[in-house]
């Protein structure tokens, strides 16, 4: 199935996957009005290595952990993509506390997020993929 | 065709059929739950007291859950295992195994009180009836006692503080959390119960109980309208005991997950396993950790071939919007960071991450927790960069780039 890949040679470290993911996943059409002055929580955050940035998101894993340590049911793999029912969340954190790659993030409304494809919101294809600018990450099969 | 067994609704059975499946699709399954309904998720009933969700939202798994897996729930208290005969009795039926997983959880432990039975309101806090039994006997003026500040008291009390009129918590221990956490960051999570108007009676124990008062071994006296017993659980040994099985503190189990008993398996709070951050035997009384040796269980049951190691100590608690996340053992050289808002402890031992506490930001957590699992080494550089952040970069752009799908 097709996950986001990163190529850190590639990645300017320019952040604007966070935005696009923050405003893919506000529900808002007007980008001003989704993220300015507002604290944003994206599902994707770029790290660094020295000089070298690189972003990072839910891997989607094959045998994924925060699934195993959910304590509401609210994680679930479906079709190969880790989603959480934020219906069923409750904001525990215990997901936070032993996903290997920090992509499942803490908000403070009772829940927590993660990367879902953007399946589950109106963009229908990664944001942060869709705007990149220097193509370094990629939406594809491996 | 193999018959598998379960006896227990919770966690460590759910994903003990989830074991199972994932070899041996047709086999029969039969569940012996005593509670009377599907697996929920136990951990929540202080966010339904809140408000924050609702028993139709706490199933752990969907409605068609145990159809889809083809197995047989059996409403009962199961009372004998017989190992000979490889039968469990649960009322009149005896239903027969070929392997059997015991995952019976554990009992609240009350703790023989002077005069306990002389107090009307009282229960415990575990299932939706303890719940429940709650919310039926409370009201704004209701002043609540709640004995134990541990895990399942301070989630209580925060669930019913603006239900009620007053709460008191008390423990023997001097400070609140105590399993998971040193004096600072405890009581730093005490003011933030204060600030929202728990009390706290702590180094304290109850002498004696007479209706609606309770009088403390200090002497101090504290009168309630309903109790709350949370002072810890005992795990529920007994039915693999009486069969002749290894017990301890829970039921013996090696890394398969397999007890002293031929083709008899334990998994979850009854179940003593072993804590890798000690190298010892533990009941490790945590979800993730249910959940884990439910799932080997399951697959060794089925003929497959799973070993289980790598469990450690994982707690996840918040209170108001305040978490607390923590780790593994709290030994060798600290490093800590702390603001007003925040509290990083990050405990390295030869090299090596084996505990944190996180108090305030939690972001990245679990990069902190996979270092502590696979043990790994750290050069004085990399503790440098945990040190700021947990981020993927201690891994090196060779690593890393393996771990996130290689490069393109």
């Amino acid at each position: 199935m097709k996950k986001i890949y990163v190529n850190e040679k590639w990645c300017l470290g320019c952040h604007l996957c966070e935005y696009n993911c923050a405003f893919a996943n506000s529900g808002e059409t007007d980008m001003v009005k989704a993220l300015k002055d507002k604290e944003i929580s994206p599902r994707i955050h770029v790290e660094e290595d020295g000089k070298i940035t690189y972003a990072v998101s839910c891997r989607h894993c094959e045998d994924p952990v925060c699934v195993k340590s959910c304590i509401s049911g609210a994680l679930s793999k479906k079709d190969g993509v880790v989603t959480i029912d934020k219906n069923k969340c409750v904001g525990c954190f215990t997901c936070v506390l032993v996903c290997p790659y920090g992509a499942v993030i803490p908000t403070d409304k009772h829940a927590a997020i993660k990367c879902e494809l953007c399946l589950k919101n109106a963009c229908g294809y990664p944001a942060c993929v869709k705007g990149c600018p220097n193509k370094a990450i990629v939406y594809e099969e491996r | 065709m193999k018959n598998y067994v379960i006896i227990g609704g919770g966690v460590a059975s759910a994903s003990c059929i989830e074991g199972i499946r994932q070899i041996d699709k047709s086999g029969k399954i039969y569940l012996i739950s005593g509670e009377g309904k599907p697996t929920y998720c136990r951990p929540l009933i202080s966010y339904y007291l809140q408000g924050i969700t609702d028993f139709k939202k706490m199933k752990y798994r969907p409605d068609e859950f145990y159809t889809d897996n083809n197995c047989e729930m059996i409403f009962g208290k199961a009372e004998k295992i017989d190992a000979v005969n490889k039968t469990v009795k649960v009322g009149d039926k005896t239903i027969k195994y070929d392997r059997l997983c015991v995952a019976t959880g554990s009992s609240p432990f009350i703790p023989p009180f002077n005069g306990l039975d002389t107090v009307k309101n009282k229960t415990a806090f575990m299932t939706e009836d303890d719940a429940l039994y709650i919310e039926k006997n409370i009201s704004p003026d209701t002043k609540v006692l709640i004995i134990g500040a541990g895990l399942i008291g301070l989630k209580c009390a925060e669930g019913l503080v603006s239900k009620v009129g007053s709460i008191t918590v008390s423990d023997l221990a001097t400070r609140v959390l105590s399993s998971i956490l040193d004096d600072k960051c405890a009581s730093y999570m005490q003011k933030v119960l204060e600030e929202q108007g728990v009390s706290f009676i702590l180094g304290d124990s109850v002498s004696s109980f007479d209706k609606n008062t309770a009088t403390f071994n200090s002497g101090k006296v504290v009168d309630f309208d309903l109790l709350i017993l949370a002072v810890g659980v005992r795990a529920n040994i007994s039915l693999v005991k009486d069969a002749g099985g290894e017990t301890n503190r829970g039921i013996i189990v090696n890394d398969k997950m397999q007890t002293s008993l031929q083709h008899i398996y334990a998994a979850g709070d009854c179940a003593e396993g072993y804590d890798n951050s000690i190298n010892a035997r533990r009941v490790l009384a945590i979800l993730p950790s249910a959940y884990a040796q439910g799932f080997t269980a399951g697959i060794n049951m089925a003929g497959g071939n799973k070993s289980l190691n790598d469990e450690f100590p994982l707690n996840a608690i918040g209170f108001f919007g305040l978490h607390a996340l923590t780790a593994g053992a709290y030994t060798g050289e600290m490093y800590e960071e702390k603001s007003d808002k925040n509290i990083k402890r990050l405990f390295f031992n030869d090299n090596k991450l084996v505990g944190f506490i996180l108090i305030g930001d939690v972001k990245g957590a679990g990069i902190y927790t996979s270092l502590i699992k696979n043990k790994t080494f750290l050069t004085e550089n990399m503790k440098k960069s945990l040190e700021k952040s947990p981020s993927l970069a201690i891994l090196g752009s060779l690593t890393r780039s393996q771990k996130l799908g290689g490069v393109v």
